[in-house]
């Protein structure tokens, strides 16, 4: 079976889901009532009136641990293609690895000892 | 064309088991719930309260739509619209048992047997989180953002101990990203599970936290953030962010039987296809299989009412600071086990 048939089948599984959400949205769009109040399309707040905007600041942290992400997960893509040819390179790719995954730890003690991953301060 | 067709029938059918399923997951959550605190759970439409999800269904559409004043009217549409595709779209890689044969040819019960297989499902299941994101970005709601960073946060942190859980499968196997290749190497009892138990460990918590649940669900944990990133949300849209979810987790179940119990492959298969017509013993691994996934979807229940969840910088600190560096420490000892005894 060739590449092309492989993707043009995910390509179909995409159009179905496609079509299943697009469906969806505007079949419950027609069925639905509509009687709509000024409280009905208030920000729901628990009952109480709301207060203020939500985009507002919040913890740095969460942008940190985005970026941390970003850091390790391409560490990680950088690893698939070892780990797949790994057969083949034997020792030697054993032992680049090792240096590889030496030098990610080094810097993964450094962001634990900086306390970037600490929530509870 | 012939397989064109073929796999378009496939697709199909997929997705219609994978909404069957995720519609009496709705069902089955309730009943092990009720089982599990001594209830008896939804038993009035139907037999054993068996068409309980389609009343839901029915009753979702028939909801009014709601959306808010102060919202992203168009984002507000698109975060459940995103998080139901990629959730449909996840199971096009997994191979669903031995090859079925009409005429002579055989048909391989894969949608798409592409040799980056596990990377497509990680990839895929990564723009979910967009669709959290968006979604509780866009309803300018202080409950809905909260669940929606917590959200994806939570997701892109236990990714990297997931892929790094995946990698160790990798060395064993041959190394071929392809799902299939992956199930085949395990023939008979051959499973993965035997060789990685702390690499399965692992990839089980990754996967309830991916999935959003207990004891990882803090996104939408109720007691605190209302409904979290779906608190605004109502009729049809609710129900894709709510039906998706259980979609993922059907998928993870089939993702983790394939990496680590062998797919749908079960001792005594080779018997059975040398001696059974190749379509009835394709039905039987089909069988194999999802014994194996209603099992994990049972778990996922099981553990929802077992154990509570949780606190945020827990979660935090179980994902960086013990499964990621296991996970690499169990990469390193499985490689260097297999340099070094040369298998």
């Amino acid at each position: 079976m060739s590449i092309t048939t492989e993707y043009s089948a995910i390509f179909i599984q995409f159009l179905v889901a496609l079509g299943f959400v697009v469906t969806t949205m505007i079949v419950s769009h027609l069925a639905g009532p509509r009687r709509k109040t000024s409280d009905k399309l208030e920000v729901f707040e628990c009952g109480i009136e709301s207060e203020g905007n939500a985009r507002t600041p919040f913890s740095v942290r969460y942008f940190m641990t985005a970026i941390l992400f970003v850091l390790f997960d391409v560490e990680v893509v950088f690893m698939y293609p070892w780990a797949v040819n790994f057969k083949q390179l034997g020792n030697v790719g054993f032992i680049e690895m090792l240096i590889f995954v030496g030098t990610l730890l080094i810097g993964f003690l450094y962001i634990i000892k900086k306390g970037a991953l600490q929530w509870e301060k | 064309m012939e397989i064109i067709l073929f796999k378009a029938i496939l697709v199909l059918v997929l997705f219609l088991i994978s909404l069957g399923i995720a519609a009496y997951s709705t069902y089955a959550e309730r009943k092990v719930a009720a089982f599990l605190q001594d209830r008896i759970g939804p038993d009035r439409a139907g037999p054993f309260g068996l068409l309980q999800p389609i009343a839901d269904g029915v009753k979702m559409f028939l909801k009014e739509e709601i959306i808010p004043n102060h919202s992203n009217r168009w984002l507000f549409i698109l975060g459940p619209c995103i998080f139901m595709l990629t959730a449909l779209m996840t199971s096009a890689v997994i191979p669903w048992g031995m090859p079925l044969e009409f005429n002579g040819t055989k048909y391989a019960l894969q949608v798409a047997d592409i040799n980056i297989g596990i990377l497509y499902i990680m990839g895929v299941l990564s723009v979910g989180v967009y669709g959290i994101m968006i979604g509780g970005w866009a309803s300018n709601n202080k409950y809905a953002l909260l669940g929606a960073i917590r959200g994806s946060s939570q997701m892109i942190s236990y990714e990297l101990a997931m892929g790094m859980s995946i990698i160790s499968i990798l060395l064993i196997s041959d190394g071929s990203l392809s799902l299939s290749h992956i199930v085949e190497s395990q023939k008979g009892m051959n499973w993965n599970v035997f060789y990685q138990p702390l690499g399965f460990l692992i990839f089980l918590i990754c996967a309830f936290a991916e999935a959003n649940r207990t004891p990882f669900d803090l996104p939408e944990s109720e007691s605190e953030l209302i409904g979290g990133y779906h608190t605004e949300y109502s009729s049809m849209k609710l129900g894709l962010f709510l039906f998706a979810e259980y979609i993922n987790m059907f998928i993870s179940s089939t993702v983790i039987s394939c990496l680590y119990f062998g797919g749908y492959q079960f001792p005594g298969l080779e018997y059975l296809s040398a001696h059974l017509p190749a379509n009835l013993v394709s039905v039987i691994s089909i069988g194999a299989l999802f014994t194996k996934v209603f099992f994990f979807i049972f778990f996922f229940m099981w553990v929802r009412w077992t154990i509570p969840r949780f606190r945020y910088d827990q979660l935090m600190r179980l994902g960086w600071q013990v499964l990621l560096p296991l996970s690499i420490a169990n990469m390193l000892i499985t490689g260097g086990v297999i340099t070094f005894f040369n298998l």
